[in-house]
């Protein structure tokens, strides 16, 4: 029998690793990541000429745990036809017999990343939005995604803002086949490598009620119960919340005595809100945490905050300044003529 | 559509060999040995270099613990008492034979054995020169993760190998030599400098035949050694733990 070297196991793993496309019309261009369920690669749609995102399963085998989970996320994907939503194009098994599907390839970055050159809030409060606008979207189909992060947003080369990975979505329609109902345990994917400064990573633990899905920071607090059952809207809002201080302060959950950025009151209350620990405290959807946060921008008063008189005239001040620095300009002139007329 | 919908032809990869913890459990004893020789097969050389590296024991007595360690297993039924849900095999194996290697010292055994062991060809020159060839970090040898990760890594060197002589039989038996050979050139032997381009100037043949043979290798190579690894974990839920480690998707 053959010795084999380091190397040579090494270059096995390697070459086992790489799908097989034979039989598909998809070329491997290159390895993009590597997730709890498996790999993403680039590939080529040789029918449309087009460049794919390859998502395919480390195992063969179309009946496992993980199988179900990867053709679950392509079906409900194919429901979610959004502009902030990666579309899915096919879905099936390779010749190795390891499950597939493609979606359109983002030439984009991590929110996360992308953010880092984005310094002024209002802008990074419009990609916020722009979020929104997908969450609020795949609320109203009856699902919910479970693991909003920035490592889950791409941000494409014109600006589109996209919400990504869709593995953990759960059903919420009654009339959800059985091959799309959520998984009753929640799973919390050990996480494939150490995670970058500054990145959350998902961790592994086992509830009373299972194992648990989601990422610490971002997952609402029921959600990291196990509480499966109990998941609403409300629990994405959570992570809606934690990803607005992410994108305001750059950490998903409030700093301790103060000692993180200083937030507007209105923005804090809004995130303060987002993240109550208990449901019934937070927004009752997106729509209105959406509302309070395109408010805010246009300079309104926030429905997760009761403003003091002075604070209603910071605001109002704020809004109105080039109007009430013109009428100032007017009456100082006015008051400057009236001086210099009199002496 | 259903899941089975995405793959007319079924699964590829159906579990067609049985573990070897329910066949060792087996009242047929043709199973229970064929069972004991697949165990063996995979683990004999790892439980060789472990004893050697681990125990620092001289070449002839770890040859003689080896030995006797499997026919240990076979006498006392050892792997009736593994229980998949608890742990790996790889690792119960290994608690195993250190407690193995501790007993025989209390007791001052030194007895030439090989009588009950399954019928599987060791061949110790061979693992002592595999053993010459491994790398060992001696600063690291007292630490509980490198002799898990020793172990560890031994075990994959054995059971990739014996995806390899599969892979072997399989190519002459389809008539696919050149498969092989080429698959052992780049995969097996090759370094920075070994290309496609390259191969196929030595075999003659067109770059894309040589990326079929190369894909069409990998494949069943990934096949044969899932299977092998399929055979030796006590369940599913093992299995998936234990490919995930072999094929180092944990680590990337």
């Amino acid at each position: 029998m053959k010795f084999l070297s380091d190397r040579a196991l090494e270059r096995l793993r390697e070459g086992a690793d790489e799908p097989d496309l034979a039989g598909t019309r998809y070329r491997l261009l290159d390895r993009i990541a590597r997730g709890g369920m498996g790999v993403v690669y680039t590939a080529e749609d040789e029918n449309l000429r087009r460049r794919v995102a390859l998502k395919v399963l480390d195992l063969p085998g179309t009946n496992g745990d993980l199988a179900n989970r990867l053709i679950r996320e392509a079906r409900v994907l194919a429901t979610l036809e959004h502009p902030g939503i990666v579309p899915v194009h096919d879905v099936g098994t390779l010749a190795d017999g390891r499950v597939f599907y493609t979606m359109k390839f983002v030439e984009g970055r991590r929110l996360d990343k992308y953010i880092e050159s984005v310094t002024s809030f209002p802008d990074r409060l419009r990609i916020f939005l722009r979020i929104c606008d997908a969450v609020a979207f795949a609320h109203a189909r009856g699902v919910l995604h479970r693991d909003l992060k920035p490592a889950n947003v791409m941000v494409g080369p014109f600006g589109e803002v996209l919400v990504m990975d869709w593995g953990l979505a759960k059903i919420l329609r009654r009339e959800a086949s059985a091959a799309e109902a959520d998984p009753d345990a929640t799973i919390f994917e050990k996480p494939t490598q150490p995670p970058p400064a500054g990145v959350t990573a998902e961790i592994s633990v086992v509830t009373g009620h299972g194992t648990v899905m989601g990422t610490p920071g971002y997952m609402s607090p029921e959600q990291a119960r196990g509480d499966v059952a109990r998941l609403d809207a409300r629990s994405d809002i959570y992570s809606l919340g934690a990803l607005l201080r992410f994108l305001l302060t750059g950490q998903p959950e409030a700093a301790p005595n103060s000692s993180g950025p200083r937030l507007e009151k209105s923005l804090a209350a809004i995130c303060t809100k987002s993240t109550s620990a208990s449901p019934a405290d937070r927004y009752p959807n997106v729509q209105e945490m959406a509302l309070d946060v395109s408010r805010y921008l246009d300079g309104l008063a926030v429905g997760a905050h009761r403003e003091s008189i002075l604070e209603k005239a910071a605001r109002f001040y704020r809004r109105y300044r080039f109007f009430i620095l013109l009428i100032a300009a007017y009456l100082a002139m006015r008051v400057l003529i009236l001086i210099f007329m009199h002496r | 559509m259903s899941e089975e919908d995405l793959q007319p032809g079924g699964d590829r990869f159906p579990p067609t060999r049985r573990s070897v913890i329910e066949a060792a459990r087996s009242i047929d004893a043709g199973e229970r040995e064929r069972a004991l020789e697949a165990l063996c097969a995979a683990y004999w050389k790892p439980v060789y270099k472990y004893v050697r590296w681990r125990w620092n024991r001289p070449a002839e007595a770890a040859q003689d613990l080896t030995q006797g360690f499997f026919a240990e297993l076979l006498e006392r039924e050892l792997l009736d008492k593994f229980a998949s849900n608890k742990g790996r095999l790889r690792t119960y194996l290994r608690v195993c034979v250190d407690s193995f290697v501790m007993n025989e010292d209390k007791a001052g055994r030194r007895q030439k054995r090989g009588g009950n062991i399954p019928h599987v060809a060791l061949d110790f020159a061979a693992a002592e020169e595999e053993l010459g060839a491994t790398v060992i970090d001696p600063a690291k040898i007292a630490s509980p993760e490198s002799l898990e990760a020793f172990f560890e890594k031994e075990w994959l060197r054995s059971l990739f190998a014996l995806a390899v002589e599969d892979l072997r039989e399989l190519c002459e038996q389809r008539e696919r030599t050149r498969t092989f050979h080429l698959f052992e050139a780049y995969d097996l032997e090759g370094n920075e400098k070994s290309s496609y381009e390259q191969l196929s100037k030595d075999y003659g043949i067109s770059v894309t035949d040589v990326t079929n043979a190369l894909a069409w290798a990998r494949r069943e190579f990934r096949k044969i050694a899932l299977e092998r690894l399929r055979e030796l974990c006590g369940s599913e839920e093992e299995f998936h733990r234990e490919a995930r480690a072999a094929f180092g998707w944990d680590a990337k």
